[in-house]
C-alpha cells in the first residue's frame, strides 16, 4: 500500500506511470550492470587472490633470505650497501573503464635501462647472500605491481557492486511496487468519481423528467380511476 | 609519473630501497608519525602503497579511507615477523561486500 498520499487526478497518474516506466527501464539496466560487474569481478577476485598468495609466499621466502643475508654481516656494512639505490621504479597510470568504474592500470619504468640493474653496492664488503636477497625481491616486483592494479580493481568494483545492487534492491522492492499501488489507487479512485457521477446524473435526469411530466400524480389518477370503476 | 612507497618497520621493507621503491620505515610506537606519514604518502606522487600488515593493522582506519579511491592503492604485505592473514582477509571482505557473502575462499 502506498504509504505517501497522492492526488487522484489524471495529471498524477500520469506521471506515475510514467515514473513506473522509468523505474522498470532502470531496473533492467542495473540489473544487467551488476550482473556483468559480477561477472568480471569474480574471474578479477580470483586471479587477486592467485596473485596475492604468490605475492605472499615471495616476500615470506625474501624476507627469510635476507635475515640470513644480515646475520652474515654487520648492520653498518648493510646499510650502507642499500643506503644508496641505484635504481628507481617509476608508474606511468592510467584509468580503464569497466561498466563505468574506473580501475586504475599501471605500468612500471625503471630508470636505468637495465630493469636488473639493482646492486647499489659493490660485492666486497657485502656477503653474497644479500645479492640473492635482492635478487629473490626483484623477482616478485613485477607480480607485486600487478596485484596492487588488480587488487585495487577489486576494490573499487566490490564497492560498485554493492551500489548498484542496492539501487536494484530499491527499485525492485520500493519504488516499483509503490508506483503500482499508486497507480492502482488513481485508477480505482477515478473509476469511482466516475460512476458515481453517473449515478448523480442518471438521478438528476429521473427529478427533471419527474418535474416536466409528473408521471407520479399521473400514476396516481389513473389508479384513482380504476378504483372508482 | 608517480611513484612506489613501501611504508612499515625497517626490518621488513629495507630491502625494498634496493628495488628504487621509496621505503619510509615508521616505528610502532610512533603511530601519529606513522599517520601523518601515510596521509603524505596518500596526498602526494605515490600511486601504490605497500603497507606491512602490522602497520595497516594500526592505521585501519586510514587505510579504509583510501579504498575506495581511485588512487592510491594502498597494498598490505606481510613483514619479516610473518604472515598476519590481513592481506588474504582483505580480498576475502571485497568478496563479501560485492556478494554478499564469501561464496569464493570460505572453504580454504
Amino acid at each position: 500500500m502506498a504509504s505517501t498520499q497522492v492526488n487522484p487526478t489524471r495529471m498524477e497518474l500520469t506521471r506515475q506511470k510514467n515514473k513506473l516506466k522509468t523505474a522498470v527501464k532502470g531496473h533492467k539496466l542495473l540489473k544487467d550492470k551488476r550482473d556483468e560487474l559480477m561477472r568480471q569481478f569474480l574471474d578479477l577476485v580470483r586471479e587477486n587472490m592467485a596473485l596475492r598468495l604468490k605475492v605472499e609466499a615471495g616476500i615470506k621466502s625474501s624476507n627469510i633470505n635476507f635475515v640470513i643475508a644480515k646475520a652474515g654481516m654487520s648492520e653498518q656494512i648493510l646499510n650502507a650497501a642499500l643506503m644508496a639505490p641505484k635504481q628507481e621504479v617509476y608508474l606511468e597510470t592510467g584509468k580503464r573503464n569497466v561498466m563505468s568504474v574506473d580501475v586504475p592500470v599501471f605500468e612500471y619504468k625503471t630508470r636505468t635501462a637495465d630493469a636488473n640493474d639493482i646492486y647499489s653496492y659493490g660485492f666486497a664488503f657485502t656477503s653474497s647472500d644479500l645479492d640473492g636477497a635482492v635478487k629473490s625481491l626483484a623477482n616478485i616486483l613485477p607480480d607485486m605491481l600487478k596485484l596492487a592494479e588488480i587488487e585495487k580493481a577489486c576494490q573499487l568494483m566490490s564497492a560498485e557492486i554493492e551500489k548498484t545492487r542496492r539501487r536494484v534492491n530499491a527499485l525492485e522492492h520500493v519504488i516499483i511496487p509503490e508506483a503500482q499501488a499508486n497507480i492502482k489507487y488513481i485508477t480505482m479512485k477515478l473509476d469511482e468519481n466516475e460512476r458515481s457521477t453517473q449515478i448523480r446524473l442518471i438521478k438528476v435526469k429521473d427529478m427533471i423528467l419527474e418535474d416536466a411530466h409528473q408521471f407520479k400524480d399521473k400514476a396516481k389518477e389513473k389508479a384513482l380511476a380504476k378504483a372508482e370503476q | 609519473m608517480y611513484k612506489i612507497a613501501v611504508i612499515g618497520d625497517y626490518d621488513s621493507i629495507y630491502g625494498f630501497a634496493a628495488l628504487g621503491l621509496d621505503t619510509f620505515p615508521v616505528v610502532d610506537t610512533d603511530l601519529e608519525g606513522a599517520k601523518k606519514k601515510l596521509a603524505q604518502l596518500a596526498g602526494g606522487e605515490y600511486a601504490v602503497i605497500y603497507i606491512t600488515e602490522n602497520l595497516a593493522n594500526l592505521l585501519k582506519n586510514e587505510v579504509e579511507k583510501y579504498r575506495e579511491e581511485l588512487m592510491p592503492a594502498i597494498i598490505q604485505i606481510p613483514g619479516v615477523f610473518g604472515n598476519t592473514g590481513a592481506g588474504v582477509e582483505g580480498v576475502k571482505k571485497s568478496v563479501e561486500q560485492a556478494v554478499g557473502s564469501d561464496i569464493l575462499f570460505s572453504n580454504n
